[in-house]
This record gives C-alpha cells, structure tokens and sequence, in this order.
C-alpha cells in the first residue's frame, strides 16, 4: 500500500531519518557487525593483539559440553514456562470471559504483573523460597521436603520455572481474553442448541478458533524465555548452582564477563541471532497467515 | 449465559479469586515483609500481617541506605530510573514519528533500503550484541551517563513500524487538502499528523516507559558507580548475598518501591496499556 499524494523536497527526508538511522547504525549495526567479527578471531587476555582462526571459535562451541547443558536448559525452561503459564492464563481468561460480576476488577487484578521487572520477580521468589528464612520454602521443608535451590540444580531451575511462569501469566491472559471475545457468540449458541455440553464446546470450537492466538503466543512466550528471563536468572541463581540454571543467554553474558572469552561468546552470540531470526520469521508466518477454519 | 448451569457463576468466580491470590501473593508478601523488623524476617517468624516498621524501613531504604551491599540511596536510584525510563519511552516516539513521517510520506531514493535497516533491527534484541555494544558505548565515553543508559535501547524498530502502520490508514485527502492550503510538509506533521497521532503516542508511551523501567543488563554493564544504577539493578545488589546476612526488611521495602511506577501505570492507565501491548504485538 502506498500514499497517493505525497511531499516532495530533496533533503527533509534524509534529515528525518537521520536521527534513527545514526542510533541504530551506531548501536546496532556496528556491534552486530563486531560479534560476527570476533567470532573469527581470538583474542589475548589484554586486547593487545588478535588472531584469525577461522571458524574455530565455533568448532570449540559445539565441542563445549556446557554449551549443550545450556542448551538442554533452556529447551526445558521454554517448555515448562509455555505449557505452564499459557495453560494457566487460559483457564482464567475462559473463565473472565462468562458474563460475571467483576470481570473488569479480575482483569486489572490479574494483568498488572506484566509491570514487574524480570529482576524483581526473581527477588520476590527467593524471599518467598529462601531456604532458611522463606515462608514457602518453611512450608515444603515441614512437608519433609530437603528443599534447598542453592545447592540443588534441579530446585534451582525449578524455582526460576515458577518466577518466569508467574511472570507471563498476564500477559498471556490478556491475549487470550482478547482472542476468545472476537470468537462470535452466535456460534456457541448454535452448538449449545444442538447439545453440545461446555467441555465439547470448548474443545471443538473455541480451543480450534483460538489457534491463531496460540500460536503467537508460543513464539512469544519462546522468545520471552530466551532473552527476557536473564534478570530473573541473574537475581535467582545467577546461572548456578553448577551452571544447572544457566541458559544460551546467560552463557554468552557470563562467557565474555567472567571467562574473558570474547570470540567463543561472540560464536555463541551469532548462532543465538541465527535462532531469534528463525523464532521471529516463524512468529511473523503465523501472525501473517491466520489459521482459518 | 448460553445455558443455566446449576452452581451459575460460582465455579468461574472460585477460578479466578484463587488465580488472583496466586498472582498477588509473592508481592503482597513483599509488602508485608517491607513493614516487619531485620530479626522477625532473619529467625524465618514473618507472619501473614503487616508488622510496625514501614515508616523506619521506608526511611532507611529511601535516604540512608543498606550497611553492608550497594551504598546508594533508594531515592537516587528511583530518579535514575525515571531518567532512562523517559528518555527511552520520549526518545524512541520522537525519533520514530519522524522516520516512520519520511518513509510513508515521501519518495526519494534509497527509502526502501531505509525501511529494511530500521525493520531488521526487530531480530536482535540487545542481549544477544552486548559485549560489542558495550564496547562502542566505552569508546564514546558513555558509561555512567544517562545518555550510555538510554541512547542505546532507543534503537529498535516497533514504535516506527506502529506508526507508519498508522500513518498508512490516514487519509489522503488530508495531505492534498494540505498541500492545497500551501502547508509544507512540516506545518502538515506537526498540525495534521501528530493531533491524531494522540492515542497511538499514548499507548505506545506507556509500553516503552514500562520496557525502559524494567531494562536490567544494560545497565548492568553501562554502570559501574552505585549513584548511578537504577532500581531493578540496585534491589539485585542488596539481595546478592541471599542468605540470613541480606537486610531483608530494606530489600522489600526497595522491590515495593521499584514495582510502584509501572504498576501504577498500567492500573491507572489500563486502556491504553491494553491498546499499546496489543498493537506493538501486531
């Protein structure tokens, strides 16, 4: 679609642009164009002198164990937190969706978390879980539970599972409560005239409608797990204990900062743009081409 | 209602006061544990009420200070992060009204080439480049300066995408009705474009002040002086060492503080909130 009467000037345009293009050449294209740089190259430890290795940087990547731990992690985190908080935000956007008293008050109570830094959510789910002092964590110790995310790598991945979860329900909640009210009423009448009870109803029309809606929310909360959960995990555990909560995310971080390893984290850093533009295209196929019925 | 079910609403009801008990419960526990004394919290004897120490707990967090992590202030931290989160949100409008204002209304040459070096920076957020970015941002001398903060993040493409999405559907009629009163092209911005540009500014402020207030490694790295973090780092740094040690009472009383403007946004705000989050998704 173009505009049909449009101005004419030589060199209003090129300055309107100006600004944005200089930001994002200056801090986008010339950082990307870095790491793909150094990911060729090996540098000493001062940054003095640094030589072409090819595609070593990635060839010592993939022969990393610790890379394929993070990337096992993060598949199970993205797993968990999308199944968990999409099947949680659904039952209660189905349920906000009736006509029922308050449904607006449900709604703003349940969509303000959305506002809570990723870093804050994890601090409130340490004090929450802290083995020594934590309400909750007192609680599964009462139960018998030897609980303790500091030293436990599963409980640690576990913990920060629950704090993204807990983090993501709004926003799927408001997405699904939107798709499920542009679903035409007249069509769950029909299916309730021919005697189709609530379950049938929700399974062969509304859950098959909402597709769409599903979809997009799966490369979201995806791509939510990869980048947005950093201050979560930094907070939580800070990768640990025993780099069990330590995703392809983080190890690009903690590579550069605490290794020094600046060609392996920036190897580390290209394959992880190849991933994003993958999750995006497909993110962009679903929303372009609307599952129809 | 499709049909009479026999307990009516009851069931729907009981499914979302548990779902907001679940939601609010880690943060009112906050709250709580903002108003309690270091020993109830240390001995692990928090109970589920407010304590008598919000005002002494407030006080100490805002202007004097944790004893033994970060030094800064609650209240310099709070402005920093208003100061980025400002910038940020003010910056990527302003910044893209006008990039998204060339693109659909002129025709000059390159404009599609400049469209695909704005749009492809939707593909790579900031924490996949942030060594690079990082040391660009050292070489221009901007660490610990609230330009370093926000300048960087003010690069992405979503706000331009929005509006020139919302430019297309203008009217042409508009511009030709312009152009024959003899408005120039800026006269037409600032008197046609931006007054119904409104609502869209609106929402989409409200989505980035959120965003640049919740922004944490970038600050992480671009800082390194205690009075310039922001808040979202600064709570990280009191609770590092996670252990009885940790002034718990002071951590909470700063998480409490550092939710408070966002989520104050999108309660007071929620329209356009819903309106910005629905729309930059698009």
């Amino acid at each position: 679609m173009e505009k049909r009467a449009v101005f004419s000037h030589k060199f209003l345009p090129y300055l309107l642009l100006a600004p944005q293009l200089a930001i994002t050449i200056v801090f986008f294209y010339l950082p990307a164009s870095q790491a793909l740089r150094q990911s060729f190259f090996i540098e000493d430890a001062f940054g003095t002198t640094s030589n072409f290795v090819g595609l070593e940087n990635y060839r010592y990547v993939f022969a990393d164990p610790s890379y394929y731990k993070a990337i096992v992690t993060t598949a199970i985190f993205a797993a968990a937190v999308t199944i968990c908080s999409l099947s949680f935000a659904l039952l209660l956007a189905v349920m906000a969706d009736r006509e029922i008293k308050g449904a607006t008050a449900y709604r703003t109570l349940l969509v303000w978390p959305y506002a809570v830094a990723p870093a804050i959510a994890g601090v409130l789910f340490i004090f929450l879980f802290q083995p020594s002092l934590g309400m909750l964590a007192r609680g599964l110790t009462a139960l018998g539970i030897d609980w303790n995310p500091l030293l436990d790598g599963k409980q640690a991945l576990l913990l920060v599972i629950v704090a993204a979860t807990w983090k993501q329900i709004s926003y799927n909640f408001l997405f699904f409560l939107a798709g499920l009210q542009a679903i035409p009423k007249s069509l769950i009448e029909a299916a309730a005239i021919d005697g189709a009870r609530p379950w049938r109803r929700f399974f062969t029309i509304i859950f098959p409608l909402l597709s769409p809606t599903t979809f997009f929310l799966v490369a979201v909360n995806i791509v939510y797990v990869f980048f947005d959960t950093f201050g979560i995990i930094d907070a939580v555990t800070g990768g640990g204990p025993a780099q069990a909560t330590q995703t392809l995310v983080y190890k690009v971080y903690n590579d550069g900062r605490l290794g020094g390893d600046l060609g392996g984290s920036a190897a580390q850093s290209v394959i992880l743009m190849l991933i994003v533009v993958a999750l995006t295209s497909i993110q962009f196929r679903f929303v372009d081409r609307r599952v129809n019925y | 209602m499709v049909e009479n079910q026999r307990f009516g609403n009851l069931p729907a009801h009981l499914v979302l006061i548990t779902g907001v008990v679940i939601v609010a419960f880690p943060v009112y526990l906050a709250i709580v544990g903002s108003t309690h004394s270091a020993e109830t919290i240390a001995n692990g004897q928090l109970p589920l009420w407010p304590g008598d120490q919000l005002l002494e707990n407030y006080r100490r967090a805002l202007f004097v200070g944790t004893t033994r992590t970060t030094r800064a202030l609650v209240a310099t931290m709070l402005f920093n992060s208003l100061v980025m989160a400002l910038a940020i949100a003010i910056g990527k409008i302003a910044i893209s009204l006008l990039s998204a204002f060339a693109i659909v209304y002129f025709r000059f040459p390159f404009r599609n080439a400049a469209f695909w070096v704005i749009f492809l920076t939707l593909m790579v957020p900031v924490e996949v480049r942030i060594y690079p970015t990082y040391a660009i941002a050292a070489n221009l001398n901007l660490l610990d300066t609230y330009t370093g903060l926000a300048v960087p993040l003010i690069a992405s493409a979503t706000a331009t995408l929005l509006f020139r999405q919302f430019f297309m559907t203008v009217p042409d009629e508009l511009v030709e009705a312009a152009q024959i009163d003899a408005a120039g092209p800026l006269r037409f911005f600032r008197d046609i474009l931006l007054p119904l540009s409104r609502t869209n500014i609106a929402a989409l402020f409200v989505i980035l002040f959120i965003y640049g207030w919740n922004q944490y490694l970038w600050p992480l790295l671009i800082t390194t002086r205690d009075d310039m973090q922001t808040i979202v780092i600064g709570i990280k740094k009191i609770v590092a060492t996670h252990d009885a040690l940790t002034e718990w009472q002071l951590a909470m009383a700063t998480a409490v503080l550092a939710m408070l403007p966002p989520v104050a946004v999108v309660i007071f705000m929620q329209k356009l909130f819903v309106k910005g989050l629905i729309e930059t998704e698009k």
